[in-house]
């Protein structure tokens, strides 16, 4: 029974068939991710270069414990994002928790130290590279931020890829955050847990290879791009 | 004249449009139902929910969960009501202050699920206090659900009438949703306590058959729960009442017994009785 | 040895560089041992000695990227507006052009002014044509010519140059020895490393000789070249190894 329905043509049928309940759960995968890797990077890419540019007490424990927080169980993420967003936890005045927004934030604070750690190692490398010339043209640290995160941008891509990579993977969070509520908060993810538990093997499988396909597809987007940007940029 | 390559300028534009979307919220009619797996798997919502939407325009975001979780979600306020399987801690429930008002809204029961070769020959047993007995002394496996749900709890309440302390290499408490358990079940060649509505809609039983059925004792009430507005006052309490209002209505009890996986119905109401 | 600043318009004082008992040490070694220099005037001074002498570490220490581990460097009065080419020029990952606005932004240079004042330095270093281009996939000497470009907009005082020339070819080390003739023709004190004899010869007008962290010899370029008043001296002008 398993073996019949193959997974592939199941794959494939969903997606020619342009199934809507499907092309939702796609849209909101992405939008969840997409913003969630956003944030992250707003905050990871500026705190990463700080990391490198600032020496204060404590630097070296911040570093390792960023890099130990990049092995953070997701269900651990959704688990304190849950008691913090329910109602009675301390923001739970704001009604996030089952909702999209709830399962943005466990993504990012998911991601959020794989970026910092991986942009202060690339910026490193290149601070190692530019201190010398930067401070001999007089540029102060503050502006330094800028000029080596947009320098280290070939690098930067593959790190916010590995960031949206997790996010779009992981299901213990948003399982938890946001409840895999039909049409409201489920993703790829959770829809292949619970087709799973219904025993609908092939079905859930099918979804894997959607999701797997579309991780490839960016993936293969932002490896072009950078490629070329490379080729051409030296 | 080389021209001037900018790969990256889009960038920014792309991660200004998924910030300014829509806000990612849930619909203001709506209300936050925690209930159990054994609902969601066998796809009564499907039938149900868009019912009630006709009716009265309120969308009901299920979030479904063992009953242990479902109760912990409402004793924290997450959730606006309650659906689950669970006389016992219902009413429990209700005793502590958390909820108002318990109502049954129909039944369902539970099976015993085994491999067809069925070693420990439960099929011929009289009551299912003697089916656990012959699975017990045969040491045949047993795939517990070991995760405090409703029908954890049911089976925990079988083997104690069948006077059996279950343990040992044969007894396996998975802590898992009845599809994952039933999953390893049919995996392991193992004995399992089912309700009926997720064994019948489940699509990957392999050997497993539905060996023993039938005794009262089997028989699996669900409730629904108004949780209280004292303690909880921020919840859609008007809402949340229409909904278990309908439940118990005529139109839900028929939307009810109207369900049915491969020509069986697996859901019968008695709000009535 | 003081030699006043060539032009009249750049001829005021640009404040001696002075280096005091300096050392440096690094993990226990002692790669700067009780210097004591003083640079002063619009001259070119061409810091010489082998490899391993200390030479990169001086300008460093001169140029302040580096703090003395004891002893002091100072500038005797205002401090002068400095820039430093490099013996591998550290480029920007953007155009030719970029790499220019960006040093003009950080000087504060109106935004406005910027691309003029870039395009000019191009066409005055020979890279007109190649504003657009990223400047990593420059050739060699053509990086060196936009290091020097962009040197040339921060308009200096001091010029620092670390073996600008080690790793080009010909053309383009006559290229940079004439860049840096520009600069002293523009009023620019010049300091820079080679070992290079016959570049220390064409471009210097005081040579600082350096060995093992030590200063062996501060004197005229005439003088050095002529009489060497040390032994040392003596033996690196013919090409041998003494110490």
């Amino acid at each position: 029974m398993t073996g019949d329905p193959n997974a592939f043509h199941i794959a494939l049928a969903l997606v020619l068939n342009l199934d809507a309940a499907l092309f939702d759960i796609v849209g909101l995968s992405l939008r969840v991710s997409l913003t969630a890797v956003t944030l992250a990077a707003l905050i990871g890419l500026p705190m990463g270069a700080a990391l490198v540019l600032w020496a204060f007490p404590g630097r070296g424990g911040v570093i390792v414990l960023l890099n130990a927080l990049m092995g953070l169980p997701p269900v651990v993420a959704g688990l304190g994002v849950y008691l913090l967003l329910s109602r009675a936890g301390p923001l739970g005045q704001f009604g996030l928790l089952f909702t999209p927004s709830a399962m943005v934030v466990a993504q990012m604070l998911l991601i959020l130290p794989i970026i910092a750690a991986l942009t202060r190692q690339q910026v490193e490398e290149l601070h190692g590279e530019y201190r010398d010339q930067l401070q001999s043209l007089g540029v102060s640290r503050l502006r330094m931020m800028p000029t080596l995160l947009w320098d280290a941008r070939f690098g930067l891509i593959t790190v916010l890829l590995a960031g949206f990579g997790r996010a779009s993977a992981e299901v213990g969070a948003v399982m938890i955050v946001g409840g895999n509520i039909e049409g409201v908060t489920r993703v790829m993810t959770t829809a292949i847990v619970l087709e799973t538990s219904k025993g609908n093997l092939p079905l859930a499988l099918g979804l894997g290879l959607v999701l797997l396909g579309l991780v490839t597809l960016i993936n293969a987007g932002a490896y072009l791009v950078g490629e070329f940007a490379r080729r051409r940029l030296g | 004249m080389h021209a001037r390559v900018r790969p990256f300028a889009p960038l920014p534009a792309l991660c200004l449009l998924s910030l300014a979307l829509p806000p990612l919220a849930a619909a203001d009619d709506s209300i936050t139902l925690a209930s159990t797996t054994s609902t969601e798997n066998s796809g009564l919502f499907g039938e149900l929910l868009p019912a009630f939407k006709a009716a009265t325009g309120i969308q009901v975001n299920v979030v479904a969960v063992g009953t242990g979780q479902a109760f912990e979600l409402a004793r924290r306020g997450d959730a606006d009501s309650l659906l689950v399987h669970d006389t016992a801690g219902e009413e429990a429930f209700v005793a502590e202050g958390y909820g108002t008002e318990r109502a049954d809204v129909m039944t369902n029961d539970f099976v015993i699920i085994g491999p067809g070769t069925d070693p420990a020959r439960i099929r011929d047993a009289g009551t299912v206090a003697d089916a656990l007995s012959r699975i017990a002394e045969a040491e045949a496996p047993f795939a517990s659900r070991g995760d405090d749900s409703g029908t954890h709890r049911a089976e925990q309440r079988l083997w104690e009438s069948a006077g059996v302390m279950p343990g040992g290499e044969w007894y396996r408490e998975l802590g898992s949703g009845m599809g994952p358990t039933l999953n390893t079940a049919a995996a392991m060649d193992a004995y399992t306590l089912a309700d009926r509505a997720t064994w019948v809609a489940f699509e990957n039983p392999q050997n497993l058959e539905l060996l023993f059925e039938g005794d009262e004792a089997l028989f699996n009430q669900y409730g629904s729960i108004l949780i209280s507005a004292e303690r909880h006052p921020h919840l859609q309490h008007d809402l949340a009442e229409q909904w278990h209002a309908w439940l118990i209505s005529e139109a839900g009890q028929q939307a009810i017994a109207d369900y049915t996986v491969n020509g069986q119905q697996l859901f019968f109401p008695n709000a009535a009785e | 040895m003081n030699q006043p600043c060539p032009l009249p318009t750049t001829a005021r004082d640009i404040a001696p560089l002075a280096l005091v008992s300096v050392s440096v040490e690094h993990r226990g070694q002692r790669l700067l041992s009780d210097l004591t220099l003083r640079i002063e005037g619009c001259q070119r001074t061409v810091v010489m000695g082998p490899n391993g002498a200390g030479k990169s570490l001086l300008m460093r220490l001169a140029h302040g990227l580096l703090a003395p581990s004891s002893g002091s460097v100072a500038w005797l009065g205002a401090t002068p507006r400095q820039a430093m080419v490099f013996q591998r020029p550290v480029l920007l990952r953007r155009s030719a052009l970029d790499n220019l606005t960006y040093a003009l932004a950080v000087k504060g240079t109106p935004r406005h002014r910027r691309r003029g004042l870039a395009l000019a330095a191009l066409d005055h270093f020979g890279l007109a044509n190649l504003a657009k281009r990223p400047a990593r996939v420059l050739s060699g000497g053509e990086q060196q010519r936009l290091a020097l470009a962009r040197a040339w907009l921060l308009e200096p005082e001091v010029l620092f140059l670390d073996e600008p020339t080690s790793a080009l070819d010909p053309a383009a080390i006559k290229a940079v020895e004439e860049a840096v003739i520009d600069f002293h023709r523009r009023g620019t004190r010049i300091v820079m490393t080679s070992h290079d004899l016959h570049q220390a010869r064409r471009l210097a007008d005081d040579v600082v000789l350096l060995n093992a962290g030590r200063l062996i010899e501060h004197t005229a370029a005439k003088t050095f070249f002529q009489a060497p008043r040390t032994a040392e001296a003596r033996a690196f002008l013919k090409g041998e190894r003494v110490w």
